[in-house]
């Protein structure tokens, strides 16, 4: 029964598009400001034909599981284009509706004979395309993960500027949360400048890390161990009150590691280890 | 390739397969390279590199001084959309047989410093043992791209 | 078989290791080095490490047993260059490196083990204007 219906939509693929152009135009889904009605009409037939190929592949027993799918493939192409184009999911799912209309009423003009026959067809088809219309939610999805990882990448590269506040001295000031992730890029941009730049002392300014908790306390002890391996020491400033509350009280041992509450005292510190004085100039009286 | 349709997409995909005999300690270096040239095609990072290789190195030698050698599989792996390294180390040597015990920090036998296991493990994303006292260790690691 | 080159810079000793180095070849190195420190009496050994990729627990061993060798024949060592690649790796691996002293590179090693071995003259050396502000 599956090969007749595979043979017999073929036989009316002319109809069925025609019929899926129209009610694009009914429902107003073709969006010639974003596509030439040509195109449109031309992603329509293209998808028409993989739909149809995967229906005569399956009748023939090729199954389309684990295997070649000549409509899912045409379909997330299709839908990867409308959505650069500035098609909403909304409107390529409408578009792919109105193709399950144009055959499912093909379907029952021509088998209404066999109420159970156009009722199991009809409910494949009906299947078929939903499915697609899955599929294409997920790759529009897909595509803008892509673009929040692509940001993500950004931001993280964005947000650890090293400093070079006087010679021989980098500062880093941290802002947002600092997971494992983000810890080796911290790690990375700032040993890299170290090595740049020859600076022997690091400020690591953490007053704009919202929370600090046994964690985040053991990425800073790592940047810390990491600075010294190379021979260059690295300075925690920036430590608010409550911070050091919640240090002492879940136990975390800071000791060891430089701490200072402000950049300004991390840096006083930083040029006493340097051996550089910073005097008012004397003024001269006349 | 294409992972069955149904599952979810966290399925890990092999994309290619390569494999090394270890047998003397001049193996060793070749073998790293080997590492370091699948894991720059798959445009991994240096740090995560590094940790992989390190990882890498502290494993073959384990292979070399307590089983006298083994292979190693190399492979691209896939999950999802990110890419990574599949190192796989199989050898015939005594085993390990307290597994537990060899996992956490500190323990030492021979010539170890008692960090080859647990430090490697802390240096890739997945780390699987599987050894059988007299017949063999497989130790699988993946280190995944954007780690 | 190849020989990693010792080179005499004054009272002490530099090692530039660019190759990997495998079990021989690092045992090699020990007893070379340590047969130079006490023939040319050095006080200070220099180890950079610039071109190395990768430090697991051997050479991590190697370089740990250099510097205990060295102290018993009442010589420092220092470990210049280190890759920031490597040093983030090693705090993962949870490698020691105990009893090594690091500095950035190879000027600023000689002068901490100047100021290692002779403690007095460290970094009196410089003049009083280099303790103001650089214009």
């Amino acid at each position: 029964m599956a090969l007749d219906i595979s043979a017999l939509l073929q036989k009316k693929k002319k109809s069925i598009l025609e019929m899926w152009i129209n009610n694009q135009l009914a429902n107003d889904s073709l969006r010639d400001d974003l596509i030439s009605n040509e195109d449109a009409t031309m992603q329509a037939e293209e998808l028409l034909d993989a739909f149809l190929n995967t229906l005569r592949l399956e009748s023939r027993g090729d199954s389309a599981e684990g295997g070649h799918d000549p409509a899912l493939e045409m379909l997330e192409t299709i839908a990867i284009t409308r959505a650069r184009k500035g098609y909403s999911p909304r409107e390529t799912g409408v578009f792919l509706f109105s193709l399950k209309e144009a055959l499912l009423k093909t379907l029952n003009d021509e088998i209404k004979n066999d109420p159970v026959a156009l009722y199991n067809e009809s409910l494949a088809i009906s299947n078929k395309i939903d499915n697609l219309t899955i599929a294409s939610f997920e790759t529009f999805i897909k595509g803008r993960e892509e673009v929040i990882l692509r940001q993500t990448d950004e931001i993280a590269e964005i947000s650890t500027p090293v400093i070079q506040v006087w010679e021989g001295i980098l500062a880093l000031p941290i802002i947002g949360t600092l997971d494992s992730a983000r810890t080796q890029v911290v790690m990375e941009s700032l040993l890299s400048k170290v090595v740049e730049t020859g600076s022997e002392i690091t400020i690591l300014d953490i007053s704009g890390v919202p929370a600090v908790d046994s964690l985040v306390a053991q990425h800073l002890i790592k940047t810390v161990s990491a600075t010294r391996l190379m021979g260059a020491e690295c300075i925690i400033s920036g430590i608010r009150p409550e911070i050091a509350q919640t240090i002492v009280h879940l136990g975390i041992d800071l000791s060891g590691i430089i701490t200072k509450a402000s950049l300004a005292s991390a840096l006083k510190y930083a040029f006493g280890v340097l051996r550089i004085e910073v005097r008012k100039i004397k003024e001269v009286k006349v | 390739m294409r992972p069955e349709r149904g599952k979810t997409s966290k399925m890990i995909l092999s994309l290619s397969k390569d494999e090394m005999e270890i047998v003397r300690e001049q193996d060793v270096v070749p073998f790293r390279n080997r590492v370091r040239e699948y894991s720059v095609r798959i445009k991994m990072g240096l740090v995560n590199q590094t940790k992989l290789i390190t990882a890498a190195s502290e494993l073959v030698r384990n292979m070399l001084n307590y089983a006298k050698g083994g292979r190693i599989r190399i492979e691209i792996v896939s999950k999802g959309r990110d890419n990574g390294i599949r190192l796989t180390f199989s050898d015939k040597g005594p085993g390990i047989s307290n597994i537990d015990l060899a996992m956490k920090d500190g323990w030492s036998t021979a010539k170890s410093l008692g960090l080859g296991l647990p430090g490697a493990r802390r240096l890739v994303n997945e780390f699987d043992i599987k050894s059988e006292p007299g017949k063999g260790t497989t130790i699988t690691i993946i280190k995944w791209s954007n780690g | 078989m190849e020989k990693i080159p010792i080179l005499k810079m004054g009272p002490f000793l530099l090692v530039t290791i660019q190759v990997d180095l495998y079990d021989r070849l690092a045992l090699n190195l020990e007893s070379d080095l340590i047969q130079m420190v006490n023939k040319v009496g050095s006080k200070g050994v220099l180890i950079d490490i610039s071109a190395v990729n990768i430090v697991d627990s051997f050479m991590g061993r190697i370089l740990g047993n250099i510097a205990s060798m060295s102290r018993i024949l009442d010589a420092q060592t220092v470990v210049v260059g280190m890759q920031p690649a490597v040093a983030i790796t090693l705090v993962e691996l949870g490698l020691p490196l105990n009893g090594v002293r690091t500095a950035l590179n190879v000027e600023k090693g000689m002068k901490l083990l100047q100021s290692m071995v002779s403690p007095d003259e460290a970094g009196e050396g410089e003049n009083i204007e280099d303790d103001t502000i650089a214009v």
